[in-house]
């Protein structure tokens, strides 16, 4: 095998087609907002060459596909010039929507791990809850995102908590799956010089399973924690919520501000980004303090 | 050996039933329909029945369905006793649902360890664990529900669910019509087929495939559900946008799971084609793409679940007045929380049926991988 060139064979490739969806929204924005355009300009007798024509389709305040460089700018605007207090600041939005983020996805995988750790060593568990962990999952829970909110806020729980339950309902689903993967890796041999060593039951799952187990949690964490975003964005949804990135989506959606609802899209993903590597810099920190070497 | 042995929910149960014997009526007087006594004595002799029995030392089959039959004939005269007096019951209520419960769980601790050889009873076996699991949700969500007088706006029991759908079947059907028939089936078969068909062009095109994969994998941790109103703005309030929000969501798992499964196939094989001086097409049909079919039934499966979630959510934001996510989000405003959950329970069974067929297609399709061969 060749040494990967990181310019040519990684930064190369990925930048071409970064430019390629950007030139591609470019063509877009401009075929799709040109309707509205011409009929604006029809309207107002107004008669521009193409240049002047595309400029304008280009920075239209409620455009139906508003550039990159509209989106930049809002995005910009709202997360640098605006203060942090603001409610239309996306570092407002973010934090609140981080907050039941982290929530839920700190009880999603403490539960996560519990449910495995249950499923490893009961067997009456292994084949009951199973099952149901993975039909629980065919369900489309985020549906029932405005009952489970609607019902909180009847007994006075509103805020954070529910979505964060949301967050929790996704995320623990994949980190119990990866758990019980994990704790059942160690191999037989390994079980058995266990056994040779006369441990107990604590001392091989302390010992051997638990340290078996910390790639497949990082890993499906990294799954969790992108899937408790989304829940929290969608738990903002139909709540009404004030203030969030869903609410921002909501907001956008109601009043056709499409540059806002692209630009809270871009925080998310952005915030998505930040928490996924977060989690893969927290897998490699503690992967190289459990002595682990770069393969 | 001795004939008996003690398992502890047995004893539990027992004991259970003494404490609430003790502190009987198991209703408040004032209850609007109180129980007859002669009920309450069967419930006690089947719970005390089952419990002494599964202390003998009987054949684990005879023992399961003794535990059974006694831990439910017991829950379902519960359950019927109380409904009607709803709120009215009392501490050895509570206390018989869950001696009810502990001999279930016996029972279920019985089956999982029972080693069968046929090949029929396993898989009963395995559809009747889980099954009483379930039912045992339901029936701790029922008392629970009537027993406490929980208001029907936070939580109806079961049987009011159940009496919602049968009552609203032709709306419901016409949900799923909209929602999963034509949003759902549209939008899954067009994004994994367009993440099928990319995948394979990456894969011919080296440069192609190393920018797309990074990308790939980024954008699948991306809350793409958030697309929903501008697809909703473009497309309009119809089952197109729907399908669209859908095509979004499926394609990037399709994508990035047929790239991997393409590089699955080893070396060896791939030499092995070479000397037969198989083309390009023959290898990716003969080889690959077999090869590469676990990882596309995984997005395959993936994508199900996903589909309806993008399907149901997109409709939050805009629809006519059909489908599952319309009906949801109107209902829950008119406070009809019954039917709000059966649109849910419709919702997980059209969720769980989609999942299957996929499941049972990659059954038939991947038998040689060792997985499903079992070992």
């Amino acid at each position: 095998m060749q040494k990967e060139h990181l310019f040519k064979d990684k930064i190369l490739p990925v930048a071409t087609i970064v430019l390629a969806i950007i030139a591609l929204w470019y063509v877009a924005a401009v075929a799709l907002n040109a309707p509205f355009q011409r009929d604006l300009d029809r309207r107002g007798n107004v008669t521009s060459t193409t240049m002047e024509f595309v400029g304008k389709t280009l920075s239209q305040p409620k455009p139906v596909m508003p550039a990159p460089h509209q989106v930049a700018v809002n995005v910009f605007d709202n997360t640098f010039l605006r203060s942090v207090t603001s409610n239309r600041s996306l570092v407002y939005n973010a934090w609140v929507t981080l907050s039941s983020t982290a929530v839920g996805f700190l009880f999603g995988t403490l539960l996560g791990i519990l449910i495995a750790v249950g499923i490893v060593h009961v067997v009456t568990l292994d084949r009951s809850l199973m099952p149901w962990i993975i039909a629980s999952q065919t369900v489309p829970i985020l549906a029932i995102a405005p009952m489970v909110i609607v019902v909180l806020a009847a007994v006075n729980v509103t805020g954070l908590i529910p979505k964060a339950l949301i967050s929790t309902y996704l995320s623990f689903f994949p980190v119990t799956v990866g758990m019980v993967k994990g704790l059942r890796s160690p191999e037989v041999m390994h079980v058995d010089l266990m056994r040779t060593y006369n441990a107990t039951p604590a001392q091989v799952f302390w010992k051997l399973r638990v340290p078996a187990s910390v790639p497949f949690l990082f890993t499906s964490m990294k799954v969790a924690v992108a899937a408790s975003l989304v829940g929290a964005i969608v738990g903002e949804l139909p709540t009404g919520a004030v203030a969030g990135i869903g609410a921002k989506l909501l907001a956008g959606s109601y009043y056709s501000q499409t540059i806002d609802i692209w630009a809270a899209l871009v925080a998310g993903s952005v915030l998505a980004a930040l928490l996924v590597a977060i989690v893969g810099l927290a897998a490699r920190i503690v992967d190289r303090a459990m002595g682990g070497r770069p393969a | 050996m001795s004939r008996f042995h003690l398992p502890w929910q047995a004893i539990a149960t027992i004991l259970l039933c003494a404490i609430a014997a003790a502190t009987l009526p198991l209703m408040v007087p004032e209850a609007t329909a109180p129980m007859a006594a002669g009920v309450g004595a069967l419930i006690f002799l089947l719970l005390i029945a089952a419990a002494a029995l599964a202390c003998t030392k009987l054949p684990p089959v005879l023992d399961a369905a003794i535990l059974f039959v006694g831990a439910h004939a017991a829950a379902w005269l519960l359950l019927a006793g109380v409904a009607g007096s709803e709120g009215a019951a009392r501490l050895p209520f509570f206390l018989l649902i869950a001696a009810g419960w502990l001999l279930a769980w016996r029972c279920v601790t019985v089956l999982a360890h029972l080693r069968s050889h046929s090949g029929l009873s396993k898989s009963l076996l395995r559809l009747i664990v889980p099954a009483i699991f379930g039912i045992w949700i339901l029936i701790i969500w029922e008392a629970a529900t009537r027993g406490f007088g929980i208001p029907f706006i936070l939580l109806p029991p079961p049987t009011a669910i159940a009496a919602r759908i049968t009552g609203s079947l032709p709306i419901l059907a016409a949900d799923v019509v909209q929602t999963v028939f034509k949003a759902v089936l549209i939008g899954y078969a067009l994004g994994c087929g367009s993440g099928f068909l990319v995948a394979i062009l990456a894969d011919r095109v080296a440069f192609l495939r190393r920018g797309l994969l990074p990308i790939g994998n980024l954008v699948s941790a991306l809350p793409i559900i958030g697309v929903a109103p501008i697809m909703v703005m473009w497309f309009g309030f119809d089952w197109q946008s729907k399908a669209a929000v859908v095509v979004i969501m499926t394609f990037f798992p399709m994508l990035v799971n047929t790239v991997a499964g393409l590089a699955a196939s080893g070396p060896m094989e791939r030499d092995l084609m070479r000397t037969y001086a198989s083309d390009y097409r023959q290898t990716l049909l003969k080889l690959r793409l077999p090869a590469a079919a676990p990882f596309i039934f995984n997005a395959l499966k993936i994508n199900s679940t996903l589909a309806l979630i993008g399907a149901i959510v997109a409709e939050f934001f805009g629809t006519p007045i059909v489908g599952m996510g319309f009906r949801i989000s109107t209902e829950i405003g008119r406070m009809n929380v019954d039917m709000v959950w059966a649109e849910i329970a419709v919702a997980a069974v059209a969720g769980s049926v989609f999942y299957g067929v996929v499941a049972l297609v990659e059954r038939s399709v991947t038998f040689w991988h060792p997985s499903i061969r079992g070992g």
